[in-house]
């Protein structure tokens, strides 16, 4: 199967028998409906937001409490081997599209985006999107455009922060009846 | 001698709703009228198999508008697990699903193992696939007992929950509990096989489908229950590919899918089973295809007791896998690995892959990022729970209250793997 028709194709990459497309954010829609109406990826199993901050970097994920807390992880033990290569961008957004017929295939569209950057939303392209969209909006705050519905969806309504991005501590909710407030 | 009402056929065109695809808002016509009655199933209600709010706008028995409101059971797992070193992580993903508690244990560990790409041994291999099968059945007892006990058939509750038993008292043999066993780690499983294992679970294969016939003497010829079910919940092949529906929902709408056929793990390249389709799309066959799939479940159980392999249960791997507990006592480089691991973790070369594998519910799949470090930089799985929650709007349209009941219960989701 050839990708090289993609409408705004930057980059093809084969990692693991995986491969990853990586395209323009600003031309995803036409890339999704090419892939959809032209090589058969009827199926969109995935959304997956990834948060990029502090990649290769020591201790952003391994604090408790704060981030000014306890360090259970301690940095000597938990460094890595090699650094490992850098990323574009903040957040990667990735699509694992699925050709379901006799001879099955999987890919992943990516895409790359800073913080409040707007991505194109493809409910219009594939319908499942609808609710993986809002799931990336809710929990990585990723701007996603021209969805028809874009509120919170696993958290609440009146939540304040995106709680699956590395600057948001774990254990960082206020505890009520503490009496320190 | 008909016993029930003639079937409609399965609607052409789509019936996704827009703009909108899982919001289905009421019409125009019926917006402002003062006959609508807005009513909220949820987030506490027996039906709704945990904790989902439906807000259902109804005009006397039909269901003019509904959207599901989900998050009630959010737990953060993900972020959870990018604090855990990866074998102290394989414990989450089986909370997650807790009803086919495997099947996420087991996807984990192989996205671990494609990025460490660590061959595990055959008798692990064998024996994940035997416990994976046992968890399917497990999954659609609990479901078919549940399902079948909304619709009032109340004795085919005791009867599953009976098989069920059996099972989990299988998994307690194997794990030490009857839950969230934990037995696969990356390269292989935990422990060695417990001796009487395989008796007892030669003699759970022999009883199953004598209990699948005895379960299908319940309801099958119901009139009660073939009312209730055929018909019902309607989703078109199309509707369900765009939905992104996959596993016995996906299959009932007539698209033959299934991960284990067409894109084989473990080894189900080497067992002989048979996928079953139907092309209704609606509750009945939603029902038919699990009760098959419980049948081909204990086929494939069946062919991995007669042909289970000799051998390791684990990789040979110290780098990776906990060295046997008898030598700690004996050599000091066991003492060093087991140390290192218990401690610091593996560690996992950088990159990205995405898993799937065939769950009881559908595709559950699991996206992992590594940045080469001792603990995961980002999980994400493939709910299929979460997905078929956004068929509901579509099934439900047009239906009366009584059969939405029906319709939630044969998408059969757990909150739990909804919300993670």
């Amino acid at each position: 199967m050839t990708f090289k028709g993609i409408p705004g194709l930057v980059e093809i990459k084969e990692a693991y028998g995986e491969t990853t497309l990586l395209v323009d954010p600003a031309r995803l829609v036409e890339a999704a409906l090419h892939l959809r109406d032209e090589l058969g990826f009827n199926f969109l199993s995935d959304i997956a937001a990834t948060d990029y901050l502090g990649w290769g970097g020591k201790g952003v994920s391994g604090y408790m409490g704060t981030a000014t807390g306890r360090d259970l992880n301690r940095p000597s033990t938990s460094g890595l081997q090699k650094l490992p290569d850098l990323k574009p961008r903040r957040f990667s957004v990735s699509y694992h599209l699925l050709a379901l017929r006799d001879d099955p295939e999987r890919v992943r569209l990516q895409v790359w985006v800073d913080e409040d950057e707007p991505l194109p939303s493809v409910v219009s392209v594939w319908p499942t999107a609808d609710w993986h969209e809002r799931e990336a909006y809710d929990l990585m705050g990723i701007r996603i455009e021209g969805h028809p519905n874009l509120t919170r969806i696993l958290m609440d309504d009146d939540w304040e922060g995106h709680p699956l991005r590395k600057d948001y501590p774990i254990g960082g909710e206020p505890v009520r009846f503490s009496g320190e407030e | 001698m008909a016993i029930a009402p003639e079937r409609p056929r399965i609607y052409g065109g789509t019936r996704i709703p827009a703009p909108i695809p899982t919001v289905l808002q009421v019409p125009r016509h019926l917006r402002d009228s003062d006959d609508i009655l807005t009513v909220n199933f949820g987030p506490n209600h027996p039906s709704t198999h945990g904790v989902l709010r439906l807000a259902v706008d109804l005009d006397g028995e039909r269901v003019v508008g509904l959207h599901a409101v989900i998050g009630y059971l959010h737990t953060g797992f993900e972020k959870s697990m990018e604090q855990k070193s990866w074998w102290k992580a394989i414990t989450y993903p089986a909370r997650i699903d807790y009803v086919s508690f495997q099947y996420n244990e087991l996807v984990f560990v192989l996205a671990i193992e494609k990025l460490l790409e660590i061959e595990v041994p055959p008798r692990a291999t064998w024996m994940r696939m035997l416990l994976c099968e046992l968890n399917r059945i497990h999954s659609h007892l609990v479901w078919l007992g549940t399902a079948a006990l909304e619709l009032g058939a109340i004795s085919m509750f005791w009867y599953c929950f009976r098989e069920r038993e059996r099972i989990l008292d299988l998994f307690e043999l194997v794990g030490g509990t009857r839950m969230h066993t934990r037995y696969f780690q990356a390269g292989g499983l935990a422990e060695e096989i417990p001796p009487g294992f395989f008796d007892e679970c030669a003699t759970f294969v022999e009883l199953m489908p004598k209990a699948i016939d005895d379960y299908e003497g319940v309801v099958d010829r119901s009139p009660i229950w073939l009312e209730r079910t055929q018909g019902v919940g309607l989703l078109s092949r199309d509707d369900a590919i765009a939905l992104g529906q996959s596993g016995p929902v996906l299959r009932a709408s007539g698209v033959q899918w299934d991960v284990r056929r067409a894109e084989p793990y473990l080894a189900y390249d080497r067992v002989d089973f048979r996928i079953p389709v139907y092309s209704g799309g609606d509750v009945y066959d939603r029902y038919r295809v699990r009760m098959d799939e419980m049948r081909e479940s204990v086929r494939i159980i069946d062919q991995a007791l007669r042909r289970m392999p000799g051998g390791p249960w684990i990789a040979g791997d110290r780098k990776v896998v906990l060295p046997p507990r008898e030598e700690l006592h004996t050599s000091m480089e066991s003492l060093i690995h087991h140390f290192k691991i218990v401690t610091e973790g593996y560690r996992v070369p950088e990159g990205e892959v995405y898993v799937a594998v065939e769950s009881a519910r559908g595709e559950m799949g699991c996206y992992v990022v590594s940045d080469g470090g001792p603990r995961a930089w980002r999980v994400k799985f493939r709910a299929p729970s979460f997905v078929a929650l956004e068929a509901t709007a579509t099934c439900v349209s047009n239906s009366l209250v009584a059969d939405m009941i029906a319709i939630l219960g044969s998408l059969d989701t757990v909150m739990g793997d909804c919300d993670r």
